[in-house]
């Protein structure tokens, strides 16, 4: 590898880390940012509400996730397994602020008929964060 | 063994090879040749559904299914513009384009097939109803290897 090749390769792989660091994050901090943004405390019973029950649609978060999201979901129309959404049961969820962006943009879109507030965020992630094993 | 017999059997054997690749690739899309995943494709659309083998549409198809994420048979399955654009090619790379694969299907849905109709018409209505199947969708109900791309009538296991 010539000397060009070998910072080309460095710069990459500098990027890529940084990249991953940039997007990783714990449940936690997501929900101290989606708070900050409402400006307002989160409240686990309006998230609980919301999440169980029907928006004026033919659907709940709960129709996929489960009404106590703890255990392995299923896709309402594809029947296809959907880990649990708790953090407690699933160290996966709410570590990707990319990834919980775009699912809270598609799914508040089916369930609401809208984008969800920062403060519908951070309702719903509040209350999954009480849900332990 | 005089040459003439063994040009024979040569030809005869070219001519049962062809004949045998063609039933294989030319029939429909549950023979689609298999091709690895693009992991992106996996990823965004396989969260929702079986990762359901590119060649089992047309490119025509798939480049509408593609354009319109934000609608996508009832739900918002909108991805980043990069990510769109990635999978959208790979589909229609690899893309069915086999004489039964090469009609679009009304709605550009899988199960509209004609090969697909013909394929599932020895299965009961009754257990497309049942609440572990719900929906020609769901492959893995009855082809267990379905995530893996495999639609072998062997591996199929219709619920009970």
């Amino acid at each position: 590898m010539n000397p060009s090749n070998i910072i080309r390769f460095v710069a990459a792989t500098l990027i890529a880390t940084l990249a991953t660091v940039a997007h990783s994050a714990t449940p936690a901090e997501l929900l101290a940012g989606f708070s900050a943004q409402a400006g307002a405390a989160p409240s686990p019973d309006r998230g609980q509400q919301l999440f169980t029950t029907r928006q004026g649609r033919e659907w709940s978060c709960a129709s996929c996730h489960g009404v106590v999201p703890t255990q392995t979901g299923k896709h309402a129309t594809t029947g296809k397994p959907i880990g649990a959404m708790a953090p407690a049961f699933n160290p996966e969820r709410f570590t990707d602020a990319a990834k919980t962006e775009k699912w809270f943009r598609r799914n508040c879109n089916d369930v609401v008929g809208r984008e969800c507030s920062a403060a519908e965020k951070a309702d719903v992630l509040s209350w999954l964060l009480t849900l332990k094993p | 063994m005089s040459h003439r017999f063994r040009v024979l059997r040569a030809v005869l054997g070219l001519i049962v090879g062809l004949g045998l690749a063609h039933a294989v690739l030319a029939d429909d899309g549950s023979r689609a040749p298999q091709v690895p995943l693009l992991p992106a494709y996996q990823q965004e659309c396989a969260a929702c559904h079986v990762a359901y083998p590119p060649g089992m549409l047309p490119a025509a198809s798939w480049q509408r299914v593609m354009g319109n994420l934000s609608h996508h048979y009832g739900t918002d399955a909108s991805l980043d513009p990069a990510a769109a654009k990635a999978i959208s090619a790979w589909l229609s790379a690899n893309a069915g384009t086999y004489k039964r694969v090469r009609e679009e299907p009304p709605e550009d849905r899988i199960t509209r097939s004609a090969w697909f109709v013909r394929k599932h018409d020895e299965v009961p209505a009754a257990a497309w109803k049942r609440p572990v199947v719900k929906s020609a969708s769901n492959c893995a109900a009855c082809h267990a290897q379905a995530d893996q791309g495999d639609f072998n009538e062997r591996n199929v296991r219709i619920p009970r």
